[in-house]
């Protein structure tokens, strides 16, 4: 019984009913979605604690054993990303306090933030791949709602597309998971693995492990499946868009990287170079479609799909080291992408736009709004020493070692388009004076994204902000312990023995085995499962 | 019994794609609607059907006879059913929704927001 596995999902759950249940107080929501947050802050430490301790942290959902009930593991990966999830968590739930309008708040804004939450750390926690369904199901209907919350037309636009196309991919993943059943008679991913490794090679495991790539390649809005994600990321209020930003697509990235390490391993041979050459078109793409546009969070959503083709790289590669700078490249990028959301956030409540060429003057104004924005632009680029840098330098060099030289020298390519975008932010918000033609120098009167007036509470924008940045410095200068965790994630992703150990005892004991084949009667699973492992 | 259900899901897809890539947003939601219940028909098909065995355990035995259904995919299609119904509701407000304020149902009127 560790009940660190099950908390991180359950309190979300629980902030969001006791929200719901405080529907007319506002002053309760307000609160929840601060305190909330904070002991989701707690328990994800706590749980990143033992599973440092211990490398795995599993719990059997009413103690049902392994391949039968609902397991809830954590490894190294998932405590990291539930951690993260929390932080950004507890970032939204204090800016959101400041941007938030009470429009959007009488319509439950705090209960479904927290309902996202549930289901982005539901899904880093299980290990029952049709409970992944349900939990990215989760994280969607919050999402949607979150989205078209305000009901205005680009809004609308943007959800129709974002909608269809989640929804085309749960249906892919939930097809997928249909016919992985069909051939191994199991929905444990640790059990799966084991029988994978068992079941004879006909053309279906390719096609499912196919399968999967698409839809978790359409959650995590890689290429050529990335097209909703600009299409909608700028539509919604800006504290949604930096909450999508930071968790969403990362959720779909996560996927990838625990279903092609446990279950589809094998088919790895096959698929490495769909999925290098996936990953250098998203980042390739993304990163010039940003460079197109002068809408401040137009940009930022490409500059979304650019970096999660390094993510998708650090995959593809798939040697310890890559996969340790793919998980690296995750962590820096929730936070600078969040970060750099809510400045645009920021700079909006400023400046009354969010059109580059309409702003400026802001080095001027707030010099530290500037260095915060420098910050998380430059760790975006991967200028040393910040986040960025560390996660970028950990891909290259894992590529040179198995001369992808190719994919290698468009990731640095890459990496100099994204300095050029973020440069352009700096020169047209920062630098350049404000343009005459502006008529909103109005700046302590903020409105919220429902033009009601708000109180003059920027500083609870300034703080999540600040400590964003400080933390991608942070990143950046403890790099070296940061850098031991994530090769602690390598090696477990890498060799999934642990993981099925740990979900299905250390023997994953004949008896169990024995038990299952009566009941998969299509399939002859042989008697002593666990002694044929290597 | 199986061949015949296969030739029904690939029907269902093929329905549910062809919905799907009409410009108008109820065909849309219509197509979405087809390939939920597709996948769900999908599930159940995949894991055997096995007619007249309920997967019971006799008195005294600690496991069913083999042979009999599997229970599982009926409990997943189930939760599969509930998620696919909720999720529906939610996208038919929101085609009215989007047919209020756009005031036309055609996708291709939905393109402001692209790039």
């Amino acid at each position: 019984m560790r009940p660190e596995v099950a908390l991180p999902v359950l309190l979300p759950l629980l902030s969001g009913a006791i929200s719901l249940l405080f529907w007319r107080s506002r002053p309760m929501q307000r609160f929840m979605a601060v305190a909330g947050n904070v002991a989701l802050l707690i328990v994800s430490l706590w749980l990143f604690v033992s599973t440092l301790s211990d490398g795995y942290v599993t719990m059997q959902m009413g103690s049902w054993p392994a391949p039968f009930g609902i397991t809830l593991i954590a490894d190294l990966l998932s405590a990291v990303m539930v951690l993260m999830t929390a932080i950004i968590g507890l970032a939204m739930g204090i800016y959101s306090l400041a941007t938030t309008g009470r429009g959007h708040e009488k319509f439950g804004y705090y209960p479904l933030m927290h309902l996202l939450l549930a289901g982005v750390t539901g899904a880093f926690l299980t290990g029952d791949i049709f409970n992944l369904y349900v939990w990215f199901e989760v994280m969607l209907v919050a999402s949607f709602a979150l989205l078209i919350l305000g009901g205005e037309r680009a809004q609308m636009e943007g959800a129709i597309k974002y909608v269809t196309l989640n929804l085309l991919a749960s249906v892919i993943f939930l097809t997928a998971v249909g016919l992985l059943y069909g051939m191994v008679g199991t929905l444990n991913m640790a059990d799966i693995a084991l029988r994978m490794d068992e079941a004879e090679h006909t053309g279906m495991v390719e096609v499912l492990a196919v399968m999967f790539m698409v839809a978790f390649g359409i959650k995590a809005a890689a290429f050529p499946l990335f097209f909703w994600l600009p299409a909608s990321y700028h539509t919604p209020p800006v504290a949604v868009s930096a909450l999508f930003a930071g968790l969403l697509t990362k959720v779909g990235v996560y996927a990838m990287f625990r279903v092609f390490t446990l279950i589809f391993d094998q088919t790895m041979g096959y698929l490495q170079d769909i999925m290098l050459w996936g990953a250098v078109f998203t980042m390739v793409t993304g990163v010039l479609g940003a460079a197109a546009q002068y809408e401040f969070r137009r940009i930022l959503s490409f500059h979304i799909v650019s970096q999660i083709g390094y993510m998708i790289l650090g995959l593809a590669l798939y040697t310890p080291l890559a996969i340790a700078g793919g998980v690296f490249a995750i962590v820096h990028n929730m936070v600078v992408k969040t970060n750099l959301f809510l400045i645009s956030g920021i700079t909006h409540r400023l400046q009354g736009t969010y059109q580059l060429k309409k702003m400026g003057g802001l080095y001027r104004e707030r010099p530290w709004l500037a260095i915060a924005f420098f910050i998380s632009a430059f760790s975006l680029a991967g200028v040393p020493p910040l986040s960025g840098f560390f996660a970028k330098f950990v891909i290259v060099r894992a590529g040179l070692e198995v001369e992808a030289y190719v994919a290698t020298g468009i990731a640095l390519a890459v990496g100099l388009m994204t300095l050029y975008s973020m440069v352009k932010i700096w020169n047209e918000i920062f630098w350049k004076s404000l343009p005459e033609d502006n008529l909103v120098p109005e700046t302590a009167t903020p409105t919220g994204d429902d033009g009601r007036l708000l109180k003059p509470s920027l500083w609870m924008m300034y703080l999540p902000v600040m400590v964003l940045a400080l933390s991608s410095l942070l990143i950046g200068v403890f790099a070296e312990p940061i850098m031991w965790v994530m090769t602690g994630i390598g090696d477990q992703l890498l060799e999934p023995r642990g993981y099925i150990e740990a979900v299905l005892g250390a023997s994953a004991s004949a008896e169990d085995v024995l038990l299952d084949s009566a009941v998969a009667t299509d399939e002859e699973p042989k008697a002593d499962a666990g002694e044929e492992l290597p | 019994m199986e061949p015949l259900m296969a030739v029904a899901i690939g029907l269902l897809y093929a329905t549910a794609i062809f919905m799907m890539l009409r410009r108008s947003i109820v065909k849309l939601v219509i197509g979405l609607m087809l390939l939920s219940n597709a996948a769900n028909l999908l599930i159940f098909t995949t894991a055997g059907m096995t007619r007249g065995a309920p997967p019971l355990i006799a008195e005294g035995m600690m496991q069913p006879p083999s042979g009999v259904a599997d229970p599982l995919p009926q409990a997943v299609v189930l939760t599969a059913i509930v998620i696919a119904f909720g999720v529906l509701a939610f996208a038919v407000v929101l085609i009215r929704r989007a047919y209020e304020v756009v005031k036309a149902d055609d996708l291709d009127k939905m393109k402001d927001t692209d790039t």
